[in-house]
């Protein structure tokens, strides 16, 4: 899947998260992790997101998440619906989202 | 007999309410990706609702996706991440025809296949919110073994009607409540009343309730958590009630033991109905 432009989805409303996707330029994947609560779980959200990201088999991207306390399943959507925006995708391939 | 008293409203695009609404125990859940998610918002919302449907917190409880119709752009892939997600029911808004529901349960049918779910295994309900929808409820409770039960929803309804709420005894909604309460009990499926909207009116509330309860509703569409522990109250069987059910299948018993037919408590016949009655109210005493 490729990202062809930058999207957003979410809101910073509480237990919510907002993810911004855009093109990478040098060609890499960087995944940056804003939230309130980095010490105790910005690895998981690191992980949930880099994991869903490698399922839409996405390799060059520019990821930023604002948590703000959201549980893995939110995290997972929203990534999701960032990138098929991004990528410009109307039809899901649900394989890859489970 | 699953109990269905309750089916509470949780806004599809909403993490906080989707995250924390089973702690209400509401009887049923219904993640709604129609009026309550923008249409800018519906891809993401439906995103939402396909994991939080898989999330351990829901395992236990009936879960109910209210799609978009499905003519509109949003509703087959509403549908679709409905089936995928495990939902156990689908709820199809503005139904006003038997056809409308054997569409959707024709959808069902090839999605349940083609993502590998039991056929059969996810159910409908058809929300009834027409004047066509209230003259055809018979027809569309009938309309497939999918359905689970069919619910009135008020506002539009009342719009379609050229009326308005009224409070009080509600005559504007007295022959659709009866048309589709009858349907229900007809084709042996359950039937859920109106939602009401004034949140933080409980006295309005409960007399709805009331009503509900007495024409014989299982229970209502609940727009807010606060309304389903008021709903459940309002449901439970009273101590009188319950002592007389209890001394009912009592005397039942003891007629059986000693061959009886027909036998009387305080002057009241106690046949066959009543003591279905009796064991109805008994079976509602033990649930919260």
């Amino acid at each position: 899947m490729k990202i062809i432009k930058e999207a957003i989805a979410g809101t910073l409303e509480s237990s919510d998260l907002l993810v911004k996707v855009a093109p990478n330029e040098q060609g890499k994947l960087d995944i940056v992790v804003q939230s309130e609560v980095i010490k105790q779980f910005g690895k998981q959200i690191q992980q949930a997101a880099a994991e869903t990201l490698h399922r839409l088999e996405i390799s060059q991207a520019t990821v930023i998440i604002e948590d703000k306390g959201a549980l893995d399943y939110a995290i997972r959507a929203r990534v999701q619906a960032a990138v098929l925006r991004a990528a410009a995708l109307e039809d899901i391939d649900w394989g890859k989202l489970s | 007999m699953k109990i269905r008293r309750s089916m509470l409203f949780v806004p599809g695009d909403n993490p906080a309410m989707l995250s924390t609404a089973f702690v209400y125990k509401p009887d049923s859940i219904m993640f709604d990706l129609e009026d309550a998610v923008s249409p800018r918002e519906k891809d993401s919302a439906r995103l939402l609702v396909f994991h939080a449907l898989r999330h351990p917190a829901y395992r236990d409880i009936e879960k109910v996706v209210r799609i978009n119709a499905l003519h509109s752009e949003f509703g087959l892939k509403d549908l679709e991440a409905a089936v995928r997600g495990r939902a156990d029911v689908v709820r199809l808004p503005k139904t006003d025809s038997a056809d409308a529901v054997r569409e959707l349960a024709s959808h069902v049918a090839r999605l349940e296949e083609k993502c590998g779910r039991l056929a059969g295994e996810t159910k409908v309900m058809a929300a009834i919110e027409s004047a066509s929808g209230v003259v055809n409820a018979l027809a569309i409770a009938t309309a497939s073994p999918r359905m689970m039960a069919i619910a009135l929803a008020g506002f539009d309804y009342l719009v379609d009607m050229h009326t308005r709420r009224s409070g009080g005894s509600e005559p504007e909604l007295f022959y659709a409540r009866a048309a589709v309460l009858h349907a229900a009990r007809a084709a042996h499926i359950d039937a859920f009343d109106v939602a009401y909207g004034d949140v933080n009116d409980d006295e309005g509330f409960l007399r709805e309730v009331q009503i509900a309860k007495e024409l014989g509703f299982n229970g209502k569409s609940l727009i807010h958590p606060r309304q389903v522990d008021l709903l459940h109250r309002a449901y439970a069987p009273t101590q009188k009630e319950l002592d007389y059910a209890k001394r009912v299948i009592a005397m039942a018993e003891e007629a059986r033991r000693n061959g009886l037919g027909v036998v009387s408590l305080d002057g009241q016949m106690i046949d066959p109905p009543v003591i279905e009655e009796a064991q109805y109210v008994l079976s509602r005493s033990y649930v919260s």
